[in-house]
């Protein structure tokens, strides 16, 4: 035991979240020597599997993945690690009068459905989606990209914004002032501009409110919904799929990727600091007292924590410690995770089909949604939310017992500022609440539920870390984008504190299972070396 | 579930193959019998029945009908006389060709355009501000082509209408025993042959008449496969195979213009103003940078490539739709988008974009092809579309 609290690694990685992860990868692939250390029992943060009850495995938190980048898919080989994308076909809208918007995967399907509800929205479908397709091109690049300083006129830094100066260029006026509206107008507004039928606008406009603390009629909403839509699966955009056997798949395939690289993973080791010495971090002291040396280190925590948490923040510039105290987390969802003893039967579409298999959206007009957000704005959970439902066991058969199944509610809003703080019987109520408005629409829910598992914005920090709950590690909001994320001149993975640095989604570009941050860090610390 | 057609109670029983395929978000066949052979020779030898159904058909009407259609199409629809039909393409405000149809005038202020690909939107879009209806009757028109040496004495047998002076791209209201019908000299194949609109709760009836009008002369169902060899010996060309919708386009290198499609003379600049006008005006100017244009694959040449390893010439069984680069002296200056054996020409042909310098009649070109396996060069020519200019299509 004592040689191993004197041994010394070239990197040591705080927190073992996929981000962590693919940061340890990479730097393992490169030879360097990396320990992960993860508070918890289990590798993941918040992409994590976990079978919360008895035969019934969930993701328990993130659910879903699109973003994950496919250059770490093919650099550290997840496919031979166990990576396994399975597709999530459609999205079901259950509306109040009993009839339902259905988005298929199937082009003909989609646009006869869309049809029934606007023969005109069927067209613009196709000429929003080439939008979306080009919006998505133009800001690919810069996802891959390590935000250069606007300003700075060091030649790095100037090369950059050079080349985003030109790339900007080569978009041509059209695309350049679409994408201008993107990074400025409200979600709604700005379908609004293309489509009439409310449950489409509605059910497109909560990708642009998920994890924020915005409404779909806030102004920087469009570009959170762009940022779903950057998702590639296989080289298609707007490819959303279920990770066999969870979220948590993903990371234990990113796991298995940075063992075989060399990397040590440790579980169940809490770091409680990193050890500085004249401005230059040596290493991390565990909350049981064991010290770890290493050349590096790295933090997968927000920047909250990995700020004001592992560092003394005396040791820190003044405006450094007022910048992350001013970085908005305000966590705004919530995650119910059901075990059922049968499927939901929709009285929109009863039955088994293949609508079971795909997402179900409760978000049945703006309106609805920006209620949501209303109940929010002053402290209360929304009275009827926004949920995008999935259920795993359709897709994946081995996440529940055979016949049983699992369904993931990802809910919003659910303040983190509640009213009064979170305790249990808030807890409950929120709980009731979102089985209330699905029972709305499917009827048999209630009684099919043999476990019930609520989690708020506090349960998430609690668990995971995630300071306030916020499932991105910080709002993706503009004034928090790329070269401000998470804030201006530290938002290049490095810290004031030398050979300290920073791969959470705290970190461009941010959240979601995408991987990037984790991987331009390691890439910025190689080069440091 | 995708949709079917008025008709679908009868493809379906002929259905030999279950050879079903898409159109349009409708279930269509490929062919009825499990080879189209004899579906084609039924076009040029007697009467192919073809369910055209899927096409997207707008009823355009109001005052201001034929205004929105010349403000949208390239041709000059002041001159469209009462029951005159045109084909035309339509353009965006770059002069790059969205989609190609047809427009009848069954009215003063009627209209009918038929379409590829869903237009609605298009259409009010630039319908703002006209005193216009455009209603989407996809769905409640039914059409069935009629195609072939034959197809006029059929028609005369069973539809009371003057077919005999019924001419080329004209129509006529008529009663096919007393079903309601508007009776067009049209179609895709290059033959002589008329197409058939009804309202769609009249369809199987219709398809009853005519199997039984038709039978004495050779009628036969036929599918797209037989269809798509005859529309290549016709030189007419298809969305999405020959050329990228500008609305679908991804790039603008896959868009083009009336010009580079060969469509030309539907273009009336000197007419009032239409959209992608002042594009066009430019682009005739200029010169188009492609030419839409015929190649004719050289026999020997084909037969020496097989010859080469040991196999007599292999032909297309059916029409191809994948792209095959066209090549002078090593260099590509070009790409077929179809092609096939034309069984009454004998010849391998191919409808191809060309770079303009490369696209005069005769020019020796390469085409792409695949012998065993192994990429090839079949030597080619460039040759005038259509290949194929019956005397009685329009006769």
């Amino acid at each position: 035991m004592a040689t191993r609290s004197m041994s010394s690694y070239d990197a040591i990685v705080i927190g073992g979240g996929h981000n962590g992860l693919v940061a340890a990868a990479y730097l393992a692939k490169a030879g360097k020597r990396v320990l992960v250390l993860e508070r918890r029992h289990v590798v993941g943060g918040a992409a994590v599997s976990e079978e919360v009850f008895p035969g019934f495995t969930f993701s328990v938190f993130s659910y879903v993945v699109s973003l994950l980048r496919p250059e770490i898919i093919r650099d550290l080989e997840l496919p031979r690690h166990g990576l396994q994308i399975l597709p999530l076909e459609s999205t079901l809208t259950p509306l109040p009068n009993g009839d339902y918007f259905a988005a298929w995967a199937d082009h003909d399907q989609a646009r006869q459905e869309l049809y029934r509800h606007s023969p005109k929205d069927a067209e613009a479908y196709d000429e929003f989606g080439r939008l979306m397709h080009h919006m998505a091109m133009a800001v690919k690049p810069i996802i891959g990209m390590v935000p250069p300083d606007p300003t700075s006129l060091s030649p790095k830094d100037l090369l950059g914004l050079g080349r985003l100066g030109r790339h900007f260029h080569g978009l041509g006026d059209d695309k350049f002032c679409a994408l201008f509206k993107l990074m400025t107008m409200s979600s709604a507004d700005f379908l609004e501009e293309w489509f009439e039928c409310e449950p489409l606008k509605a059910t497109k406009s909560a990708s642009g409110i998920i994890g924020t603390f915005l409404g779909p009629r806030s102004p920087g909403t469009a570009y959170v919904l762009l940022h779903h839509y950057m998702g590639e699966i296989d080289g298609a955009f707007r490819a959303w799929g279920f990770a066999k056997g969870g979220t948590g798949g993903i990371s234990e395939a990113i796991a298995s990727a940075a063992r075989t690289f060399g990397a040590e993973i440790r579980t169940e080791a809490e770091v409680s600091q990193v050890i500085v010495k004249n401005g230059r971090a040596s290493g991390v002291a565990l909350a049981d007292g064991t010290e770890l040396k290493a050349k590096v280190v790295v933090s997968a925590l927000d920047p909250n924590l990995t700020f004001l948490k592992l560092l003394d923040p005396h040791e820190l510039p003044d405006d450094l410690v007022k910048g992350v105290r001013q970085f908005k987390f305000r966590g705004s969802s919530g995650k119910v995770n059901l075990a059922l003893s049968e499927l939901p039967d929709f009285t929109c579409m009863p039955g088994r089909g293949p609508h079971l298999r795909g997402a179900i959206s409760i978000s049945p007009s703006i309106d609805y949604l920006e209620r949501a957000y209303d109940d929010a704005k002053y402290g209360e959970f929304s009275r009827q939310p926004y949920m995008d439902v999935i259920i795993p066991s359709m897709i994946d058969p081995h996440m529940a017992p055979p016949g049983k199944h699992v369904m993931s509610c990802f809910v919003q809003y659910a303040p983190y500022q509640l009213n009064g703080g979170w305790n249990d019987a808030k807890r409950e109520a929120f709980g009731d609440t979102v089985v209330d408005t699905l029972a709305k629409f499917a009827p048999n829910l209630k009684s099919a539920i043999i476990h019930r598992q609520v989690l708020t914005p506090k349960d998430m920090e609690d668990m995971v870390g995630l300071t306030e709950g916020n499932i991105f590690q910080g709002e993706l909001a503009l004034q928090q984008l790329f070269f401000l994320r998470p804030l201006p001149q530290w938002a290049k993975y490095r810290t004031p504190v030398r050979r300290f640095y920073q791969c959470g989604a705290g970190t461009h570009p941010g959240g979601g299972i995408m991987g990037a941050s984790g991987r331009l860090a390691a890439v910025e610390i190689l080069r440091d070396w | 579930m995708l949709k079917v057609t008025p008709f679908h109670p009868r493809t379906a029983a002929l259905s030999q193959g279950q050879a079903w395929r898409r159109w349009a978000g409708h279930t269509v066949l490929s062919s009825y019998e499990l080879y189209h052979d004899r579906e084609y020779s039924a076009i040029r030898n007697a009467a192919a029945m073809i369910d055209v159904s899927p096409l997207y058909k707008y009823a355009i009407a109001g005052a201001d009908a034929e205004r929105l259609l010349d403000r949208v199409l390239p041709r000059d629809m002041t001159k469209a006389k009462l029951h005159q039909v045109m084909y035309t393409p339509w353009c965006d405000a770059a002069g790059k060709v969205i989609d190609d149809g047809t427009v009848s005038r069954l009215d003063d202020q009627q209209f009918r355009l038929t379409a590829a690909d869903p237009n609605l939107r298009w259409l009010h879009h630039n319908a703002v501000g006209m005193d216009v209806t455009i209603e989407d009757v996809s769905d409640s028109i039914a059409a069935v082509s009629l195609q072939g040496p034959t197809s006029r004495d059929i028609l005369k047998g069973i539809a009371e209408a003057d077919l005999d002076t019924l001419r080329f791209f004209r129509l006529t209201h008529a009663s096919i025993q007393g079903i309601p019908a508007t009776i067009s000299r049209t179609g895709y194949t290059g033959d002589l042959g008329y197409e058939i609109w009804v309202d769609a709760g009249r369809a199987v009836e219709l398809w009853d008449r005519l199997i039984d009008g038709g039978e004495a002369y050779g009628i036969t169902p036929a599918g797209i496969l037989a269809l798509d060899i005859a529309r290549i010996e016709a030189g007419l060309l298809m969305i999405e195979v020959d050329y990228v919708s500008a609305h679908h386009a991804l790039i603008e290198a896959q868009t083009s213009s009336p010009y580079e499609l060969g469509l030309g003379w539907t273009v009336k600049l000197e007419k009032g103003p239409f959209v992608g006008q002042a594009a066009l005006a430019q682009e005739k100017h200029r010169g188009p940078a492609w030419q839409f244009r015929g190649i004719e694959v050289d026999w020997e040449s084909l037969e020496q490539l097989y010859a080469e390893v040991g196999l007599p010439p292999k032909i297309p069984t059916v029409a191809w739709r994948t792209s095959a680069p066209i090549y002078v002296q090593g260099v590509q200056v070009g790409y077929a988008t179809s092609g096939c054996w034309s069984p009454l020409l004998k010849k391998y042909i191919a409808m191809a974009h060309l770079e303009s310098r490369y696209a005069r009649l005769g020019t020796p070109v390469h085409m792409e092809v695949t012998v065993e396996h192994r990429r090839k060069e079949a030597m080619a020519q460039v040759a005038k579309l259509p290949f194929l200019d019956l005397e009685r299509r329009r006769a």
